[in-house]
């Protein structure tokens, strides 16, 4: 096997509460994602995946442990990695182009250019007529789309998706994991998606990461050995319901325990 | 709206869909228009209720005057006010201009400051606790005891008059900014952060954009307070200007000319209140077509 894209070892992550008090949020998280690899995290909530995603943007540094890109240590670097959050995040002033282009112009890209780099994926997008559009124009999963061409177009070498799908409804949902399952096909791109929905995460991805309730560390690795292109229909199948089940099952189990801690310390 | 918004993705037909969707897209700017008509009502609807509410006292001031027999001096009838004003207009006129001069550069003196301390604070926490007590207590400073030492001490020029306007517009614009520049959550600066930004980047990608419109709500309310310092400032002590002829007249018992400067006043207030709308049009008018779609929706 090649030298893996990502390498998270031992990651460690406290924070300090005052008083005294900390909250242990990652404890050990350890997991590879291969060059061109889609990989689904998945766990209760509140387990500490959005922290853990932080560490490896390059946003927060761990109190122990490492990132490795291409088996080089990247912790608290940022130019890997383009950054999906859960809420779209586009600007009301800029247009949808301009705000595709938002990354690159932070990265000094001059904007003439930047809006024509922006551009280019418009169609693959299925945003193509809306360059000049401002969000507010756009349905919800139109917006979606445009926030991942915004991450997209960074160039970048890993995108890291968190919730990417979380706010939208189950229909405008599904036909988003299938678009994009099609547009990965086709560009291969080496990601790491947060998710709360087990079906998207199987749908999706090469190998699911099961995170376990606070403090995150990896519960579960499951390679989701289904053929590609993958179509909708797949869901149904009985290989596809197996994964699920799985899933569902270690997931429920990890969710008891959130449950559990989260009453623990409210009582 | 409701046609782009059901839209559904079909990205490898993207292409064959974008005729349908151009047809769709020019159709939205004719509805909204409908749609305000029949809500707001027509551009009529809400500029005559204030004109007739306007009149209907008038003629009751009027009426009251004539039939209560009162003295001018004590209440002048509108149409005294209205006929000796105009006989005066010139000087009016002139006092006017001082006014407004007083009151724009003392605006304009207060806006630099405001957008100084607020981009500073936005920087450094320090200054932030630092600074937040002072401005507040800036604002618990009784203009009226303030203004004559003013004067004292720096003459009847424009010096004093502009600090006046000063202080007494700034803080709404500090806190507008302010507030405005904390809109950007912690989420907008995790992407920025992302993307390779740094402070200042974030505060010029992100944090100044998103406090544009709470600065034109500041801006609106501290106007309003502008033109009334300004008079305020003439009042206690000055050569030309609004002010200075309220306060000559009422010693004359011209309570009609005092009325009628007041008039003048109140159409100067308004017409720079009406003037920040078109600037804000004109600066952020992605802010007003976003609030017409959310109100569409």
């Amino acid at each position: 096997m090649s030298t893996p894209k990502i390498q998270l070892v031992g990651l460690q992550k406290e924070f300090d509460l005052g008083g005294g008090e900390s909250r242990h949020v990652v404890d050990d998280v350890s997991f590879s994602v291969q060059p061109g690899e889609f990989v689904a995290v998945i766990g209760p909530s509140g387990c500490g995946k959005s922290t853990m995603f932080n560490i490896i943007a390059g946003l927060e540094l761990p109190d122990a442990g490492e990132v490795r890109v291409d088996g080089q240590n990247a912790v608290g670097q940022r130019e890997h990695f383009a950054y999906m959050p859960q809420k779209d995040l586009l600007f009301p002033w800029r247009t949808i182009v301009e705000n595709g282009a938002l990354g690159l112009e932070v990265q000094g890209m001059p904007k003439k250019k930047a809006l024509e780099r922006s551009k280019q994926f418009f169609h693959t997008f299925g945003l193509a007529g809306y360059e000049n559009s401002h969000p507010y124009e756009l349905s919800g999963g139109m917006r979606q789309r445009a926030a991942l061409l915004r991450t997209v177009v960074q160039g970048r070498e890993i995108l890291l998706l968190d919730e990417p799908f979380g706010a939208l409804d189950s229909l405008t949902r599904i036909e988003m994991q299938n678009w994009l399952q099609g547009v990965w096909s086709e560009y291969s791109w080496t990601a790491v998606m947060i998710t709360h929905d087990i079906r998207e995460a199987v749908y999706l991805s090469d190998r699911v990461i099961v995170l376990t309730a606070r403090p995150a560390s990896v519960r579960l690795e499951l390679e989701i050995e289904l053929p590609r292109p993958r179509e909708l229909s797949l869901v149904t199948s009985p290989e596809f319901v197996a994964y699920e089940e799985q899933l569902i099952e270690v997931l429920h189990e990890e969710s008891r325990k959130a449950f559990a801690q989260q009453n623990g310390a409210h009582s | 709206m409701t046609s782009l918004e059901n839209r559904k993705p079909a990205p490898p037909a993207a292409g064959a869909v974008t005729p349908a969707v151009r047809a769709t897209r020019s159709g939205p700017p004719s509805k909204p228009a409908k749609k305000k008509r029949t809500r707001r009502g027509s551009f009529w609807g809400s500029v005559l209720p204030p004109i007739v509410i306007v009149a209907l006292l008038v003629v009751i001031w009027e009426v009251g005057v004539s039939v209560t027999g009162v003295r001018p001096q004590v209440l002048p009838a509108p149409s005294r006010v209205v006929v000796e004003g105009l006989e005066r207009a010139d000087i009016i006129w002139g006092h006017t201009l001082s006014t407004l001069q007083v009151t724009l550069i003392g605006f304009a003196f207060s806006l630099i400051v405001a957008w100084i301390i607020a981009i500073a604070i936005d920087f450094s926490g320090v200054l932030r606790r630092g600074l937040m007590p002072l401005l507040v207590a800036s604002q618990t400073i009784p203009i009226i005891a303030i203004a004559p030492l003013m004067i004292i001490w720096f003459g009847f020029g424009l010096l004093p008059k502009i600090l006046v306007v000063a202080l007494v517009t700034f803080f709404p614009i500090v806190v507008g900014l302010i507030e405005g520049f904390n809109k950007a959550d912690r989420e907008t600066s995790n992407l920025l952060r992302s993307m390779g930004a740094g402070r200042w980047k974030e505060f010029t990608f992100v944090r100044l954009p998103s406090a544009m419109p709470s600065f034109f709500t500041a801006l609106r309310i501290s106007i309003t307070y502008a033109v009334v310092g300004a008079i305020f400032a003439e009042y206690v002590g000055a050569q030309s200007g609004l002010g200075i002829f309220m306060s000559t007249q009422k010693n004359a018992f011209r309570t009609d000319l005092v009325l009628a400067a007041v008039a003048v006043t109140a159409v100067l207030s308004i017409t720079l209140y009406l003037l920040t709308f078109v600037i804000e049009r004109l600066v952020i008018p992605w802010s007003f077509k976003e609030r017409k779609a959310r109100g569409d929706r």
